[in-house]
């Protein structure tokens, strides 16, 4: 179960607003992390919490196909993304590295900033403690669902490596 | 099947593909860049397999931050170089790279049918070739260098159809920012871009480039056009090894199919910060500008060069503007000098450089201060995408980009030409 405080940001959040690509130089997350969100929220890497959620509206993730973004916002503490849809570039990249992405319209729309959100993976269910509310995210296909208990693509790809050589 | 549909399922043991399906396809090329490498080897190393599936199939180049802007940047490099040479992977040293997707078809490495994965955005450049081609992140390509295949889930198809003859300044730059500033940034989420109709059909292989290098602006997974016998032209003296050319069914089934006549369109221009804010460029109103650059993976080809040079000659940057001029590749770079582009670049009071992404992502070469504006033919017009989150880029083609070096605000060619 995760639980966290809300930020909240608006449709079409880019993969240079998420790192801008001045910060590329490097890959450590740790590094990536410092800078996450600062073009469009200057507070965010000195306010986010561990378990602390983002939100945001429509195409989240949109532009570069920089695995950066999922790290950066990873190792800032974020506990999950929940959007009413992902750029899929983004979504693919967040899947593989294990930042658990969530697609849930109502929960958007019923949530503010500062919230406080309680997130139940397996379920999907997103409970919004503030308001007392829950939402239940668009559960993932079948292959999706694989993949991330696998624990991500590169323990998904071992496993299809070894059972290749058997 | 749609063209997309077909090429899927021909890297497939399927005969049939359909929309929403999900699939284990094979890749035909593998690509990475500085920036997206280092991590893609990172990942590749925890695979468990000590060697890539087939080098020959994939590339690396150093192009975004490159000739080396930094010691972060060098030491990235270095680390992409090296895997490299242990591999036997395909890679481009400065003095032969240019921007990746100016480099790769000029070097035959992609081919009609194939289906290339990358870790860039822009991957999806290559449709304009007939192949699949598709940006993804580094632990995608990692796996697939381990493995040669990639799990893909297949899109719908969207075909856009443009109509009619494009007037003198407008390419295929204009018809893809019409093309987002109607449909939206995300107006093509998770679907495939075919492009088609007679306007497209006349246009050049550069101008087919730059449309399917922005599929990614509207969300799409790939834009892609049908091979014709310019494809054959270009790809002929090219080509290494063999290569399918595959045409849609006619019943083909699409998600939606949208129509523009495009006789009327003018140069458009994407205002800040987003590619959709997409106007003709008469109604931009008046609007300085401290710096252009003529470039990128998105206008960085020879013909790109040739429309600004068209522009240029005879004519002076204004005083209060730099512009800067960056050939794609080697092969655009000494086109641009043998056919004396580069003189009147040189002439007009431009800086032309050796090819790199630099100042399109706010790498290097070009970087903007706080409050300052940058007319640009690159991709991106996100905040700080070129510099300080205080600054501003304005997308548009070649031509106006040129015409608005000598104006010194955004204008039309016509403005300065006549």
């Amino acid at each position: 179960m995760l639980k966290g405080r809300v930020y909240k940001y608006g449709v079409n959040v880019d993969t240079d607003a998420i790192i801008p690509a001045r910060y590329l130089n490097v890959s450590e997350p740790a590094e990536l992390a410092n800078h996450c969100m600062e073009d469009i929220d200057r507070d965010f890497v000195t306010e986010v919490k561990p378990g602390d959620i983002i939100m945001a509206a429509t195409n989240f993730g949109c532009g570069s196909s920089r695995e950066h973004a999922p790290l950066a916002i990873k190792a800032a503490g974020i506990s999950c993304v929940i959007a009413v849809t992902f750029a899929r570039i983004f979504f693919r990249n967040a899947i593989n590295i294990g930042l658990p992405l969530l697609e849930c319209e109502q929960a958007v729309n019923g949530t503010e900033a500062g919230d406080t959100l309680e997130v139940d993976l397996s379920g999907g269910e997103i409970k919004n403690l503030t308001r007392g509310e829950v939402f239940a995210a668009r559960p993932y296909p079948d292959f999706m669902a694989e993949l991330i208990s696998s624990g991500g693509l590169i323990e998904y790809t071992r496993n299809r490596l070894a059972a290749r050589r058997i | 099947m749609t063209l997309a549909e077909k090429i899927l399922a021909a890297h497939t043991d399927k005969k049939e593909v359909s929309p929403g399906e999900f699939l284990n396809v094979r890749v035909d090329l593998i690509l990475a860049n500085d920036i997206t490498a280092p991590i893609a080897i990172r990942e590749f190393r925890k695979t468990g397999v000590d060697r890539v599936f087939d080098p020959g199939k994939i590339v690396m180049v150093p192009d975004h931050f490159t000739p080396n802007k930094d010691i972060a940047s060098a030491e990235q490099v270095k680390v992409m170089r090296e895997f490299c040479r242990e591999q036997g992977v395909i890679y481009f040293e400065v003095g032969q790279m240019g921007i990746e997707h100016v480099l790769l078809p000029e070097q035959g490495l992609v081919l009609p049918g194939d289906i290339v994965i990358g870790a860039d955005s822009h991957t999806c450049t290559y449709g304009a070739l007939g192949s699949f081609a598709t940006g993804m992140g580094s632990t995608d390509i990692a796996a697939a260098m381990a493995t040669g295949d990639i799990w893909m889930k297949v899109p719908p198809t969207i075909k856009v159809v443009y109509h009619g003859s494009p007037g003198k300044w407008v390419g295929g730059k204009d018809l893809i920012l019409y093309t987002i500033g109607d449909i939206g940034v995300d107006g093509a989420l998770y679907s495939v871009l075919e492009f088609a109709g007679e306007a497209v059909d006349a246009l050049p292989l550069d101008g087919r480039f730059t449309m399917a290098n922005m599929a990614i602006e509207a969300g799409a997974k790939a834009g892609i056009f049908r091979v014709d016998n310019k494809t054959q032209l270009y790809i002929k003296p090219r080509a290494r090894r063999p290569y399918m050319v595959y045409e849609p069914d006619n019943n083909g089934e699409y998600a939606q199919i949208i129509d523009y006549d495009i006789s009327t369109i003018e140069p458009q221009v994407a205002l800040p910060h987003s590619p959709a804010n997409a106007r003709p460029v008469s109604q931009i109103g008046d609007i300085e500008i401290d710096q252009v650059v003529i470039g990128s993976c998105t206008n960085g080809r020879f013909e790109d060069l040739q429309l600004a040079a068209q522009v240029l000659k005879g004519r002076k940057v204004h005083p209060r503007v730099r512009c800067i001029i960056i050939p794609g590749s080697q092969e655009v770079y000494l086109d641009a000098v043998t056919r004396e582009l580069i003189g009147i670049f040189i002439k007009s009071g431009a800086a032309v450089s050796t090819p790199t992404c630099g100042p399109c992502l706010g790498g290097h070469m070009g970087i903007l201060a706080s409050g300052e504006r940058c007319i640009a033919t690159t991709n991106r017009n996100f905040v700080g995408r070129m510099g300080s989150p205080q600054s501003e880029v304005y997308l548009a083609n070649p031509a106006v980009a040129a015409a608005s070096a000598i104006a010194g605000r955004i204008v039309g060619p016509e403005e300065v030409t006549t």
